[in-house]
């Protein structure tokens, strides 16, 4: 098995700790119940990549009772070898922003303001409103009798954070309803 | 070039660094001085949009001094081809052009074949219509005089970075160029890059170890988003959209499949009716048959000729052609140019559904400053997106490494990962059809859609598998089971694959048992391997796990590399060593080779590319908006063929205009990203970076009266922007045709959304485009700058 290097630091730092420096006589006591009181303590370590540019860092989440307690790099990474920049150092921060939303959010027409709504009201009421459109849009033909299948009034911005199966589904569906108004950060 | 590698892609630049310590000359070229230009041996300053003129004075520096490579050019490139008679170039134009239509008719950007079809070639390079001579020639008007004069470069510097640079024309050196968005932002994007790209075959840096023209990617699946095409003229794997005109799938094979009649060529996009048909039988299973051409009748089709970019969206929402749609994880108010017509436009929508981790200046448009709520119909729905290390799934970096995630927690409150949305909103619109029947349903009804989100179940069927039982060289594959690269997918529907670039990521050799690849996180590497930094067995790779494109052009021609000590792939005298070629062909020698550049029809590197809209070769012309009214190289003053709207609020400023008399350019920063709407919420991020500011040289300010630390307005003829001056030696003044013309730089994260850090930079761009891509000119327009008497979008 072919140890990696941040297998071998954890590996030659308990041996550190462990034999040569308790020989020596040094008390590793206080070292060890510093390390006990340690917010990642026992926390179960997951990989992912940082949402930034397509450098791709990847860093640990550390993951204690489902909350994320700490981020860091992760240094089997052969690209980044653990480094993160300002963004990626933030991750901890980002994930879990007092700004993010929580729930779907519904604004109705002329309203000042947004308001919360279940998942199954606002799957019901989209879908309504796209079936309407591509029902009244669609275009079987165009001016010159060619069969095109689409529908113009409705488009899809999407973005480059998706993951390649998101893509790939979005892609589908996008296609599927007849989309041709259909971009996304790539031509950014 | 076009790039602050040190602050926009800080972990990517250690390499770079590393390549420095290792004896490599730096060099930077760019309007600004950054941390990059620190870093570098020197710093080039260049006046935004004049990269052509920058490059094809080196074109010329390196053909008149015969520092290419003269070995690689003969037999790699096409600069041995014959061009045919009728291509003509005068006056900045090239032959064959519509000035109504600001289109090229590109019949006679071709090549002299003989009977058979083959290219004829001069590999002496002397025939005067060949492309070497008609290059020569092209670029033989750049002289330094007129380089130095347009783009504010001295000629001792001009003359410091071409003998640099062409000095790794020799076999065993190589050279890097790096870029990013600023160099495709322009309405010469493309040609900025193709200019590089001539510079780099010419020299024999591509496909070798330290070569290549390296995008340095901004967004973080770039990568993989554009591989799986969420792009209106694209389908998955860069297949060609359907057109009106081609009724079936027979019409849009026929068109959209090159055929070469050179037994030398491998031309890969003949392949392209296989990866079609298994893209198709992907999207609508066993709905998709032969006589429906596997699900092409029903799918969307273009008109000749149209675009569907989102400049053209926008200019449509504009004039009240757009009635609903879906903005996820972008911020179009905020990031695209001329922002305040985007603002505009979003209001005609019947309605939108945005989702994002945040509210943004878009999904809030309809309460932005200025604007009352009372007056804006549309109806929005506001979906709370999941972070990525909530969910599991793959992306691909730069180098087009597919490179597995894991979920760390559930999404935070009801958040939910864009790919679960947009599952079930499809299956929601799916269940209404059902129901209550509608407009000619069966496009969508008819696809082999999930119930629900899997990422690995999608990941699996992104490589692809058999929808028969199929054996391939004596192995046999069963009904269901993976296929083990994209050649082995077909064109009769016996092959599934929702992206064939994917195909041999997720494979199952041995049946039952599927790998997925893109979750190895192996090191182990060959010394060959490891003395370029190839790690062949982490994660996995498209195509077929190759990690440096084009390496068949890396070796001579009896299959040895150029650069032994740093060699890619090498001939044994019976096998490759090394990465996986560009295709397994024995070396050119044994006759039984195949050229290396594999994706183009002639199987050569594209000196003359025949393909792109405004010329086979890069030209110079100014940006849409420049501060001059000629330069020196035609009379052909922007890009013939630029994209431009004539709305009412798609002004432009004149060229030379005495009113906005200063070039702006923009840029992103370390601690905030693109528009901003993620780092401007993580309070670290804006603490660091909190506000607008515009950089500019101490001799502007002077001129302006203006101090560091003033706050200032930025105004384009199309919108006003507050900002505090950061006055600085980054910047300097250019002397352009013997005048000084002045550059500002600003950033473009800062939305109203975040009170009191500034607004949208964008209101000042506009909205013009590269004709090849729609990519907005971002990077260079004009603008003035005051004092500012009244500050309303900053805490100051």
């Amino acid at each position: 098995m072919k140890c990696t290097r941040r297998g071998f630091l954890k590996l030659a730092g308990v041996g550190m700790a462990m034999l040569p420096l308790s020989q020596l006589g040094i008390n590793l006591k206080p070292v060890q119940a510093y390390a006990a009181g340690m917010k990642i303590d026992g926390a179960r370590e997951v990989i992912s990549i940082c949402p930034f540019c397509a450098v791709t860092c990847h860093y640990i989440a550390h993951v204690k009772d489902g909350k994320i307690v700490s981020t860091e790099g992760d240094p089997d990474y052969p690209v980044s070898e653990g480094a993160l920049c300002a963004k990626g150092a933030a991750q901890l921060s980002m994930i879990n922003s007092h700004h993010r939303l929580l729930k779907p959010l519904y604004r109705a027409p002329y309203s000042d303001h947004w308001e919360e709504k279940s998942w199954e009201w606002t799957l019901d009421r989209l879908a309504r409103k796209i079936k309407d459109t591509r029902d009244r849009d669609f275009k079987r033909v165009n001016d010159k009798g060619q069969r095109v299948n689409r529908v113009e009034s409705i488009f899809h911005l999407g973005c480059s954070i998706m993951d390649n199966e998101e893509c790939a589904v979005v892609h589908q569906a996008a296609r599927g309803l007849g989309l041709v108004h259909f971009d996304h950060q790539a031509r950014i | 070039m076009g790039s602050n590698a040190a602050e926009h892609h800080p972990v990517c630049f250690k390499w770079i660094l590393r390549a420095k310590d290792n004896g490599a000359k730096l060099m930077h070229v760019d309007p600004k001085f950054s941390r990059t230009s620190a870093r570098c041996d020197f710093h080039v300053p260049l006046r935004s949009g004049t990269d052509i003129a920058f490059l094809g004075g080196m074109i010329k520096y390196i053909i008149e001094n015969k520092k290419y490579f003269k070995e690689y050019v003969t037999e790699y490139t096409n600069a041995a081809f014959i061009v045919n008679d009728e291509f003509k170039f005068k006056n900045g134009m090239f032959s064959g052009f519509n000035a109504v239509s600001k289109t090229y008719d590109k019949s006679s950007w071709s090549f002299k074949t003989d009977a058979e079809g083959v290219p004829l070639r001069d590999k002496t390079l002397q025939d005067d219509r060949c492309v070497f001579q008609l290059m020569k020639k092209h670029y033989s008007r750049y002289t330094i005089k007129k380089v130095s004069s347009i783009t504010g470069v001295s000629e001792d510097n001009l003359l410091k970075v071409w003998e640099t640079f062409a000095a790794t024309g020799k076999k065993d050196k190589a050279g890097a160029i790096c870029y990013a968005l600023g160099w495709t932002q322009h309405s010469v994007g493309v040609q900025n890059i193709r200019t590089s790209a001539l510079i780099q075959l010419l020299l024999g840096n591509i496909g070798v170890a330290g070569g290549g023209i390296e995008a340095l990617r901004g967004e973080p699946n770039v990568q993989g988003s554009t591989d799986h095409c969420i792009l209106w003229h694209i389908l998955p794997g860069y297949l060609s959209m359907p057109k009106a005109q081609w009724n079936t799938l027979e019409d849009y094979n026929k068109a959209c499949t090159p055929v070469s009649h050179d037994p030398l060529s491998a031309n890969w996009w003949q392949h392209k009716p296989a990866y079609m048909a298994s893209l198709l039988k992907a999207w609508y299973g066993d709905k998709g048959t032969k006589e429906n051409g596997f699900g092409y009748d029903w799918i969307p089709k273009a008109d000749d000729g149209a675009n569907y970019s989102y400049l053209y969206l926008f200019d449509r929402m504009y004039n009240n052609k757009i009635k609903g749609g879906f903005i996820w994880g972008t911020n179009p108010a905020q990031s695209v140019p001329n922002s305040n017509k985007v603002r505009k436009a979003l209001e005609n929508l019947e309605w939108a559904c945005f989702a994002e981790v945040h509210h943004t200046e878009s999904t809030d448009f309809w309460k932005r400053p200025g604007v009352d709520p009372a007056t804006v119909k549309t109806e929005c729905f506001l979906l709370p997106s999941a972070n990525r290390v909530e969910k599991e799934g793959s992306i691909t970096n730069s180098g087009r490494w597919q490179l597995w995630h894991y979920q760390a927690t559930k999404p935070q409150g009801e958040s939910m990962a864009l790919g679960a949305m947009s599952v079930s909103i499809t299956n929601a619109v799916r269940r209404l059809y059902r129901k209550e029947g509608g407009t000619y349903p069966e496009p969508l009804l008819n696809l082999d859609f999930p119930d629900y989100y899997d990422p690995e179940k999608i990941a699996q069927k992104c490589n692809g598998w058999f929808t028969k039982d199929t054996t391939i060289n004596g192995k046999l594959y069963k009904k269901g089971q993976q296929v083990p690269s994209f050649t082995a997918l077909k064109d009769d529907g016996s092959t599934v694959s929702l992206n064939w670039l994917y195909a041999g990521g997720y494979t199952e050799e041995e049946l039952g048992r599927k790998y997925n690849k893109s979750k190895r996180r192996d090191w182990s590497q060959t010394p060959e391997q490891a003395a370029i930094g190839l790690y062949p067995n982490y994660s996995w790779c498209w195509p077929v796990n190759r990690r440096i494109l084009y390496n068949r052009a890396s070796v001579d021609l009896n299959g040895q590399p150029w650069a032994p000590q740093k060699s890619v792939i090498r001939w044994d005298g019976s096998k490759w060593i090394g990465d996986i070629p560009d295709g397994g062909w024995p070396p050119m020698a044994s006759g039984k080779g195949k050229y290396p550049f594999i994706m183009h029809k002639e199987g050569h590197g594209q000196l003359f590319g025949p393909g792109r809209a405004e010329g086979p070769f890069p030209e110079h012309y100014e940006p849409v908006e420049t501060p001059v009214k000629k330069h020196p190289f035609s009379g052909q003053l922007n890009n013939p063929c630029a994209v431009i709207f004539d709305g009412e609020m798609d002004k432009l400023a004149a060229p030379g205009d005495k009113r906005f008399p200063i070039v702006l350019t923009t840029y992103s920063m370390t601690e905030h990203w693109c528009g901003g709407g993620e780092t401007r919420n993580t309070p670290p991020l804006l603490e660091a970076e909190p506000q607008l500011y515009v950089e500019m040289s101490p001799q502007l300010a002077k001129e302006k009266g203006i101090e560091n630390g003033d706050p200032v307005v930025v105004e384009s003829i199309r919108g006003r922007v507050e900002a505090i001056a950061m006055v600085t030696i980054r910047m300097r003044p250019f002397k352009i045709q013997g005048k000084t013309v002045h550059e500002v730089g600003m950033p473009f994260c800062f939305g109203w959304t975040t009170p009191g850090c500034g607004d949208s930079t964008n209101r000042l761009t506009p909205s013009v485009g590269d004709p090849n891509t729609t990519i907005p000119e971002f990077k260079a327009c004009l603008v003035n700058v005051t004092k500012a008497k009244k500050i309303n979008e900053l805490d100051v």
